[in-house]
């Protein structure tokens, strides 16, 4: 049966100054801090014991290499169980673990929203004249790419190679309903062409088939084995291949979508005519046809449409669906992203143009085509690819994104309320809670633990390998009737809850 | 870096914007309406600018 499919997104931002020479790491940090600084709950991320570089495959490069992370720069957890900090030069927001996909997308926004916060705080500090903006996308259009990552729990039984042989299939095709776009072709070490849209702002930085870099020498499957949960049980794949979407349809169709595939692969189901043969090749090929006509090779030497092969995966994947007794989501939740995205291939194929609220790439390149044809502009007009970053700034004035209307999912209540609250039916719940009640008795928190300070007593460590435990259910009452952290741990004691299990 | 892209159009579009969509004559298609009023703001603001802010957007390389 397949793993609960426990989901989050997180996403580094493209961090623009003007107006003052500044680092981009320092305005990284000026940005989280500038949160960080505000009344909100945070307490400290520990990425002491984090593994980047422990591999599916069973290598661990740690003693080779330098660890990804400085644990030194600004690194925090917020009340909404979320983590904030910088790296790799830009601000990051990880999303709480969610156990539904609307979650996911609703705590994605709620980022969106933080980090719009923190530009504004930062910018009332910064002195007239010099200014921070930043942008969800993933690509400077000079050959330097920056993430937009997906986490999903699954089943340690499943053979990894299996995994990654069958879920490239769908990484490779669905950039054709959650591309986010881009003006130009690139290459990781520079500028191919400035004309030219593709679906894409990732494919063209993807140059292996399946491994652990995730900066250089990107692979479509990534091999990460850093469960932060209970690694007997689980994996957590990490899917670095995805564009940052500003559309929340898109964003929710991605996750769900990848969600059940995953949840059929674990149930032993797979069209295996579906196997693509030169997947590395055929992520760009399918990026740079916006008229998604072009066939790709199989590995049975057959060609198919990236919207055939979505079209029978989403076939396969509705059968196992009704067929399953659970597919990782609540039946609900696995119906409906099922009808929006069988719905959405058939847009894709019939009447693309009805999807400009819903589908960045065709709202992204509709701007594109009209500016263009408005001043009979040259394909590698400075304004068109303007155009492409201005879509994703998080400023509202200037995001066209935003000017679009793109259909929305939540509310602006329901997202300011993401900001500061966790999710109900994860360890996020508790994680969240917690550093809101007692930030000031936690010395540090990550994924899977907290430690508390509590006067005259060792630190205590309080353990969360489970991700569907430590929910509003199992802990909200605990949590809301101790008055202090001791009575806290006493009560979690009580409950006959071992603290490994919370 | 140089000033920031947008900040003077800005001002001047917030002055004006909405006052003219509210006179401009109402297209039966909406979603081409839409489309031609966001165009008008990207013109205002791109005329000069659309150069130095595309020059100006060099990013570190992340994961």
């Amino acid at each position: 049966m397949a793993t609960p499919k426990v989901c989050g997104i997180e996403t580094e931002y493209g961090i623009l100054l003007s107006g003052a020479e500044v680092d981009p790491i320092t305005a990284s940090s000026l940005i989280v801090s500038a949160y960080k600084d505000s009344s909100w709950a945070f307490a400290s991320f520990d990425a002491s014991h984090e593994t980047p570089s422990r591999d599916a495959r069973g290598v661990n490069l740690d003693d080779y290499l330098d660890p990804v992370i400085d644990s030194k720069m600004i690194n925090t957890v917020l009340s909404n169980g979320s983590r904030y900090y910088v790296d790799h030069a830009h601000p990051e927001y990880s999303s709480p673990e969610c156990a539904t996909i609307r979650d996911a997308v609703l705590f994605d926004v709620a980022g969106e929203f933080i980090l719009r916060e923190s530009m504004n705080k930062a910018n009332e500090r910064l002195p007239q004249g010099v200014r921070i903006d930043l942008y969800k996308n993933n690509s400077d259009g000079k050959g330097n790419s920056y993430g937009c990552h997906e986490n999903y729990l699954v089943d340690r039984q499943l053979p990894f190679a299996k995994l990654a042989a069958f879920i490239t299939t769908h990484f490779v095709t669905r950039q054709v309903f959650c591309g986010s776009g881009k003006v130009g072709h690139e290459t990781p070490t520079g500028v191919v062409d400035q004309s030219g849209f593709q679906i894409s702002q990732r494919s063209d930085f993807f140059e292996e088939l399946v491994g652990l870099e995730t900066t250089m020498k990107r692979p479509i499957v990534n091999t990460r084995d850093e469960p932060h949960c209970d690694a007997q049980k689980y994996r957590r794949l990490h899917v670095i291949v995805g564009d940052a979407n500003m559309s929340q349809f898109a964003t929710y169709l991605k996750l769900g979508s990848t969600a059940l595939v995953l949840s059929m692969i674990e149930d032993g189901v797979f069209p295996q005519h579906l196997l693509i043969a030169h997947p590395v090749h055929a992520i760009k090929q399918i990026s740079r046809d916006v008229t998604m006509s072009e066939q790709v090779l199989m590995a049975d030497g057959s060609r198919m449409t990236a919207l055939a092969i979505q079209s029978e995966l989403c076939a396969a994947v509705r059968g196992y669906v009704e067929s399953s007794a659970y597919c990782g989501l609540t039946n609900d939740e696995a119906l409906d992203v099922l009808l929006n995205w069988e719905q959405t291939l058939l847009d894709l194929s019939t009447q693309p143009q009805s999807l400009v609220k819903k589908i960045d790439w065709i709202a992204k390149l509709q701007l594109i085509d009209g500016t263009r044809k408005r001043h009979s502009l040259s394909d590698s007009d400075s304004r068109l690819k303007a155009i492409d970053l201005m879509y994703h700034s998080l400023d509202p004035k200037v995001c066209l994104a935003t000017k679009l209307n793109l259909m929305n999912m939540f509310d602006e209540k329901a997202i300011a309320d993401a900001a500061q609250q966790p999710p109900d039916t994860t360890r996020a719940f508790f994680r969240g809670r917690v550093v809101d009640k007692w930030f000031d008795h936690i010395v540090n928190a990550n994924w899977d633990s907290i430690v508390f300070d509590v006067a005259n007593r060792p630190l205590q460590k309080v353990y969360m390998n489970e991700p569907l435990k430590g929910t509003r259910e199992l802990t909200e009452s605990i949590i809301n009737s101790s008055t202090s952290v001791d009575e806290l741990l006493a009560l979690l004691g009580q409950q006959d809850l071992p603290s490994s299990t919370l | 870096m140089g000033e920031r892209v947008f900040k003077q159009h800005e001002q001047e579009r917030h002055g004006t914007t909405d006052t003219e969509a509210e006179i401009q004559p109402r297209d039966h298609d909406p979603i081409k309406s839409d489309l031609d009023s966001i165009l008008d703001q990207i013109d205002e603001v791109l005329e000069e600018n659309a150069e130095e802010f595309v020059r100006s957007y060099v990013q570190k390389g992340g994961q």
